[in-house]
């Protein structure tokens, strides 16, 4: 056998080489699902040396079909409220056992914020060497668009319904992250799909801390928000430019940093191609007080974490990566 | 020579003698001082585990149950409204096949409050899927939780080792507490099958449709049955091993010629044993101490039950609008004898209420309602005057 | 089989004291049960807790209705219903007090009074009667050597404040009439 040398460009190859995905494709989610796009972009940066945790909900549900399952990491789901406390158990074994497997406990925002904020305020507070990821869509999918206490103020959902005594959900979003915050972790963060490089370098980040960590990731639900599935990324991007869901982070419950906002939109931009928001531009005066209501959440959101741009940022809605098809935006 | 400890105390030392790797644990009265104990022997270096006090009962067993599917031996102990909190995580431990061992330190269930002893806590839980032994003194406490463990790993089963609460738990008495080679003997290091790992990743508590879910179900239950086999096997080696035995499925101590038996679950049994003596006027009993509960050990009942003409089932909870729990399952598991006793049953000391010796003679002289069920002991004249 | 009850009030070691006296009766060979009248009682509410022993296995779980001897460690539980109940003919009261309570000065039954309270302020720094209590009431049966207690202090003690606590057993001891209760607890025992 005669020598051959190769000249091998490692970044080029590294570059070709399909990246590990803990969660393989041909799960069941619906088209233009925003938590299976998320999902994914975790678990590519997680790697393979981790152990996910599930709450219930459509995650659960669409990838694991008995006998099939879309993960190639271990992941376990037991109940809905509960995935906190089930990560909090195999970081502790693993702990005796002397392993280093990071434990990656994921929920919705019906799990995380309402049903299983419990075991999670526990989980936090006890320091498990944990990252917990809420896939926020703003409510109950799974069991078919309730409202939980992360829907937004005004949104219609099947038990907030918008009618002619109601303008859909009485109550204002829960400020979860400030929440969080509060139990004064190394690192909380919210980031979005529409920023696909913003969510795996802050997977990555919190993976790499020693002790509990949590991350907000913005994640639209086409059939929930009323938007057509190839807009996912267009109306979740939307969301962080009007402001109404600021990009942050927490270290130790200090704001550590703020995805700077270029030309700031308006809140309609954002709401008015949701089917979610639709009632709030019918010809009624209170439609419009709850605009401007909106409105105001999204300027008290630019205030309270000054994310007004001063000029193109590198890092800006603008210029920071997003998912652009064939090199075209929507919106 | 035998320690002289309260029960929980040495229910600790057994659970740090069994080598779990992570205790899940929250304060519930009467459970409270055995975690309390487990923390102590942590603190003071003579147990190595990861000891997570949690914020709930709910995140105990979530916790307990994430440790055992990570592999590791877990525990937890829970009572009353603790094990009602916890019930949706129980289902899911078992359903999941996941071993573990708890101990249900038996409380009454609320409300109204009360936080004595009776069974109520964990036969509300008997449909769980767990296996539940009950233990009629300390010394079956601390051989029965050993077993425990012995038996959940070999059949992928949770273990439930229901001990009353107070009147085990928090009674000082002599006990024969195993050395660490015997435990470490009947007990090998364990190795979950179907542990989260990412060498070999596989998925847990997946989505099963109704095209496989009653396959499931029926696996648990041939399971559930099998192990039957393995609680047996596990106390008669613990015997070999420590000298003693937990209590088999079921014990029967009395004339063997007696036509009267007296079946009994949980620390009632003691009581009835000596009563039996100090009232030499009623008539000497067959006395059934009934140790395995799921699985039912429905043959072994009907052979304790031979001969008999009459059975008098004694138990600490009751179903509302149906009877004593304990009792119609017996009923249910005498109705295939040729010649089954006639069974009274009575749910006595609920609540805590004191089971004294004279409880005996006149369960005798009661000649209850055959095939009926009554709350034993009942002066309504203590209720308000529209409920009697 | 002797069956003991002792009242006292939350805080003062009721259950302790119960403890300790079947935990010294176990150390000698002897076998023994006790066990609190479990309540959800606060500090300075009244307490119940029960002590039995024996020369065989005690298998019974229920409360002691009938008790030869009551150890009393407030002299004022004396005044609450239902103290003296069912106390066996013949049998003793051992009760916490500096004089002979007026309302006990009667009867058929043998009331033995112990200042608990100023010996375990004297030797202890602390007002908890119970240790002196067992001593004197070890002391006037006569059913377990004194040392027996102190080993059983043993495991809860160490150091000086076992050596405090062994010297207030001793004195405790001393200050009643040894063998003064022994026929009845060794009618009792047999």
């Amino acid at each position: 056998m005669s020598e051959t040398t190769v000249d091998i460009d490692i970044a080029a190859l590294r570059r070709k080489q399909p990246r590990f995905r803990g969660i393989e494709a041909g799960h069941r989610a619906c088209l233009g699902c925003g938590q299976a796009l998320a999902a994914r972009l975790m678990t590519e940066a997680a790697g393979p040396d981790v152990t996910l945790t599930n709450a219930t909900g459509c995650l659960e549900v669409f990838t694991t079909p008995w006998p099939e399952s879309a993960w190639r990491v271990p992941w376990m789901h037991s109940l809905f409220e509960n995935s906190a406390a089930i990560a909090a158990g195999v970081e502790a074994a693993y702990k005796m056992q002397g392993r280093k497997t990071k434990v990656i406990a994921m929920g919705g925002d019906g799990s995380t914020f309402d049903i299983g904020f419990q075991a999670l305020s526990g989980a936090l507070e006890r320091g498990h060497n944990m990252l917990y990821i809420c896939y926020d869509n703003e409510a109950y999918m799974n069991t078919g668009i309730q409202r939980s206490s992360s829907t937004p103020h005004a949104a219609t959902t099947t038990t907030s319904p918008a009618g002619k005594a109601r303008m859909g959900k009485r109550h204002l979003k829960k400020d979860i992250i400030t929440i969080i915050a509060a139990h004064h972790i190394p690192y909380a963060a919210t980031t979005s799909v529409a920023y696909p490089s913003d969510v795996r370098k802050k997977v990555r980040r919190a993976m790499a801390i020693e002790g509990p960590t949590f991350l907000l990731i913005h994640a639209p639900c086409p059939l929930g928000w009323g938007h057509e599935g190839n807009l996912t990324i267009e109306v979740a991007r939307l969301a962080v430019q009007t402001g109404l869901f600021p990009i942050i982070e927490l270290e130790r419950g200090q704001l550590a940093n703020a995805m700077p906002i270029r030309d700031p939109r308006p809140v309609t931009d954002y709401l008015k191609v949701q089917n979610r928001f639709r009632h709030l531009f019918a010809d009624d005066l209170r439609a419009k007080e709850e605009l401007e209501h909106l409105q105001a959440l999204a300027d008290y959101n630019m205030e309270t974490y000054d994310l007004r741009g001063e000029g193109p940022d590198a890092m800006d809605t603008e210029a920071a990566d997003t998912v652009k098809r064939r090199g075209t935006r929507w919106a | 020579m035998p320690l002289a400890l309260e029960g929980s105390q040495a229910l600790a030392r057994t659970v740090a003698l069994c080598r779990p790797q992570v205790v899940a644990a929250y304060p519930i009265t009467p459970q409270t001082h055995i975690v309390e104990n487990i923390s102590r022997l942590v603190a003071d270096g003579v147990f190595d585990c990861e000891f997570v006090s949690v914020e709930s009962e709910f995140s105990a067993a979530s916790v307990a149950l994430g440790a055992a599917a990570a592999g590791s031996r877990a525990y937890t102990a829970s009572a009353s409204q603790g094990i009602m909190l916890m019930s949706e995580v129980l289902f899911n431990i078992a359903g999941l096949r996941v071993p573990m061992v708890m101990t249900c330190a038996n409380r009454s269930v609320g409300g109204p409050l009360n936080i004595w002893n009776d069974q109520q806590d964990s036969m509300a839980v008997r449909d769980s899927g767990w296996i539940q032994l009950y233990c009629a003194d300390n010394q079956e406490a601390i051989d029965t939780t050993i077993q425990a463990y012995r038996i959940a790993e070999r059949t992928e089963l949770p273990v439930m080792v229901c001990v009353d609460g107070f009147t085990l738990t928090h009674t000082l008495e002599p006990l024969e507490l195993p050395s660490q080679e015997e435990v470490d003997a009947f007990l090998p290091p364990y190795a979950f099958s179907r542990s989260l790992d990412p060498a070999h990743p596989i998925s847990i508590g997946t989505l099963v449709t109704p095209e496989h879910f009653s396959e499931v179900r029926h696996a648990h239950h041939t399971a559930m049955v099998k192990a039957i086999a393995e609680i047996e096997a596990a106390d008669g080696d613990w015997q070999a091993l420590s000298g003693r035995s937990g209590g088999a499925l079921l014990e029967s101590s009395g004339p063997a010629d007696a036509t009267v038996g007296v079946l009994t679950i949980g620390s009632i049994h003691g009581t009835l044993l000596e009563a039996m003596t100090e009232y030499p006027a009623s008539e000497p009993v067959r006395l059934i101490k009934l140790r395995c509960f799921r699985p039912f050990p429905a043959a072994a009942i009907r052979a304790a039950c031979a001969g008999l003409e009459r059975l008098v089932v004694v138990e600490r909870a009751l179903s509302p609008g149906s009877g004593g729990i304990v009792g119609n399952e017996v009923r249910a598991a005498l109705s295939t004898m040729e010649q089954p006793p006639r069974v009274e049953n009575y749910a006595v000391g609920l609540g805590g209420r004191d089971v004294p010796l004279d409880l005996y003679p006149r369960l005798l002289e009661a000649d209850g309602e055959v095939g009926g069920f009554s709350v034993f002991d009942v002066d309504v004249s203590r209720l308000a005057p529209e409920d009697q | 089989m002797l069956e003991i009850r002792i009242h006292g009030r939350g805080g003062q070691g009721n259950v302790v004291a119960a403890y300790l006296l079947a935990t010294a009766a176990i150390g000698e060979g002897r076998y023994a049960q006790a066990f609190p009248a479990f309540g959800a009682e606060r500090r300075g509410a009244p307490v119940v807790a029960f002590a039995r022993i024996g020369n065989a296995p005690i298998h019974r779980r229920c409360q002691v209705l009938q008790p030869a001897f009551l150890i009393v460690q407030d002299r004022a539980l004396l005044q609450v219903p239902g103290v003296l109940d069912g106390l066996k003919a013949g049998g003793g009261v051992l009760v916490n007090a500096n004089t002979m309570p007026e309302e006990m000065d009667s009867g058929d039954t043998d009331v033995v009074t112990l200042p608990a309270t100023a010996l375990a302020t004297e030797y202890l720094g602390r007002p908890v009667p119970n240790t002196a209590l067992l001593a004197a009431f070890l002391s006037l049966t006569g059913m377990l050597p004194v040392t027996a207690l102190t080993a059983a202090l043993g495991e809860r003690f160490k150091g000086k404040v076992l050596e405090r606590n062994r010297a207030l057993v001793e004195t405790a001891a001393s200050r009643v009439e040894p063998g003064r209760w022994q026929e009845v607890a060794h009618a009792a025992s047999a």
